[in-house]
Formats: structure tokens, C-alpha cells, sequence
């Protein structure tokens, strides 16, 4: 039956089921975690957002829901062990303090990042956020496939 | 109370996602954005199942007057598709294709004996504050 498919998509068949499990598993958690921060107190789960406001603001809901990110991979790591891996080399110090750098900067400038422009500016049907998300993904595979390659960055 | 607890909560599942997910793997999110290498279509299979329970659960919020534990929801001023919009995200863009991290999983880095993200996080930190600082500075004059 696959082979009657067209070659694109065989190839696009493939891909999907290429997707694992624990993939969508973690999407749906995502999800479902950014529905309950909105219907419980009307938040939006971005989490550049929370993070800068929280240094500016306080807000004892913020430091919750950011401390909450970190125990829930803590306990991620401790019942599925084996995911728990980085599966490329360390980019060398200033590679993450660049990329840092920009990523503090942008997301401020640009009001959000993959949380809160891709979950939940998406879920919400935001044009603006559909915008930001193209650009950012646009601009992450353009770093990945072609500058971290001229730059010389382990990969 | 119960609104701390529901953002508790609600940062469990949400950093329990991002380790399942795989998402809190820099590499697999370079494996996602490096076209040049082996592609994996990962990052868009969580990214699509978490938006397909967001759009329903925001859908849904419209037929609530007000959230469980809170007085109202907040309005979200309705903004144009601006400079700072499109110059903010090639920026963050560019940033997160160089070492294959963006806020959620470097803060979730740091529960996995992740040690570079502590780099990546000060980094962040220190973009963000400038920015926002420039941006004060800015409207003052």
C-alpha cells in the first residue's frame, strides 16, 4: 500500500512515523499545561514572559510555575532515565553566552518565545504570533544548517 | 492558595513534557532546525500535539466568565505585527539555532546535570535586562 503512495508522500508518511511516542506524549503534557495555568488563574504560560516580569515584579505564581518547569524534568529524569541525554557536543563557552545573549534580547524585544508565541500565541489563533513563529524558525534553521556550520561549531 | 497551586502544577507538567518530549535535549532540537545533517521532524510533533490541546483548552476558556482562581482574565492588548516583532524573533531565532536552546528547556537543563545551561541561562538573563533597560531608557527621552 505504501508503495502505491506518491514519492512524496512516502516520504512524508515516513516522517510521521518517525515521531515517537514520547514525543507526542510530551507535546499533549505541554499542551495541557499551559490550558491549566490559563483556566486557573487566566495566565498565559509564556515562559520568557513570567521569567523577566518575575525579576521585575516578584509574583510568588511565577517563581511556582518556573520552579515547577525545573522539579517536573527532575522527575522526568527520574522515571524515564535513559531520555535523559544531550545528544551533541558542548558548543564551547562562548557559543552559549552568544546564543544566550540573543535569545534574552529577542524574545523581550519580540514578546515571546516558543512558549508563549508557538503553545499558546497558536492555540489562541494569533496572526502576530503566527508571524512571530515563522520568523524564529526560519531564523533557527538558517543558524543551525548554514552560520553554526561557518562558525566551525562542533555538531 | 489554590492559584499557587495551580501554577505549581501546571510547571510540573509543563517541565515533565519538556523532558519527554525530548525537547529538553539540545541536540534534538538541532536536529530539528539543521537541515545540512539527519532531520528529525521531533520538535514539530510536540509543538503540534501541544498546540492541539491548546487550541481546544483556549476555546473552550471562552465560555468561562472568569478563571477558577482568579478575578478576571487579564485583557491582552490586541498589537500590530511591528518592527520590534519581526526583529525580536530573527534575533531569538538566530540565538536558539546556535546552541539548540530556548527559555523552557535551558530552565529545565538545570535539573538534569546539565551544567552548560548555567552559561546560557546568566547569558539570557543579562539580554534580556539590557534590552529592557534600552527600552526604558528609549521611552524616557
Amino acid at each position: 500500500m505504501l508503495n502505491e503512495l506518491d514519492p512524496a508522500s512516502h516520504w512524508l508518511a515516513g516522517q510521521v512515523a518517525g515521531i515517537h511516542l514520547f514525543t507526542v506524549a510530551g507535546g499533549l503534557a505541554i499542551g495541557a499545561a499551559a490550558v491549566l495555568l490559563y483556566h486557573s488563574i487566566g495566565r498565559i504560560a509564556g515562559i520568557s514572559g513570567i521569567f523577566f516580569t518575575g525579576m521585575r515584579e516578584g509574583g510568588s505564581w511565577r517563581w511556582l510555575f518556573l520552579g515547577g518547569i525545573v522539579l517536573g524534568a527532575w522527575l522526568g529524569a527520574q522515571l524515564f532515565p535513559t531520555l535523559n541525554i544531550v545528544s551533541r557536543p558542548n558548543p564551547g563557552f562562548w557559543i552559549l553566552a552568544v546564543s544566550g545573549l540573543l535569545v534574552g534580547w529577542g524574545t523581550r524585544l519580540g514578546g515571546g518565545c516558543t512558549s508563549g508565541h508557538g503553545v499558546c500565541g497558536l492555540g489562541r489563533l494569533s496572526l502576530r504570533s503566527l508571524v512571530a513563529v515563522l520568523v524564529f524558525m526560519a531564523a533557527g534553521i538558517f543558524t543551525a544548517s548554514l552560520l553554526r556550520h561557518w562558525l566551525g561549531v562542533p555538531a | 492558595m489554590k492559584a499557587n497551586l495551580s501554577a505549581l502544577a501546571a510547571g510540573l507538567l509543563f517541565g515533565l513534557g519538556l523532558m519527554l518530549s525530548g525537547m529538553s535535549n539540545p541536540g534534538e532540537v538541532l536536529s530539528f532546525l539543521d537541515w545540512s545533517g539527519v532531520w528529525s521532524p521531533d520538535l514539530i510533533g510536540v509543538l503540534g500535539s501541544a498546540v492541539l490541546v491548546s487550541v481546544i483548552g483556549f476555546r473552550l476558556a471562552r465560555r468561562k466568565a472568569r478563571p477558577w482562581f482568579a478575578a478576571e482574565f487579564p485583557a491582552l492588548p490586541r498589537k500590530a505585527i511591528d518592527r520590534p516583532l519581526l526583529v525580536g524573533n530573527l534575533l531569538f531565532g538566530l540565538g536558539w539555532g546556535l546552541a539548540g536552546y530556548c527559555p523552557g528547556p535551558a530552565l529545565a537543563g538545570l535539573a538534569l546535570g546539565n551544567d552548560e545551561v548555567l552559561v546560557f541561562l546568566v547569558a539570557m538573563l543579562g539580554g534580556g535586562v539590557l534590552q529592557q533597560a534600552l527600552a526604558r531608557k528609549r521611552n524616557d527621552l
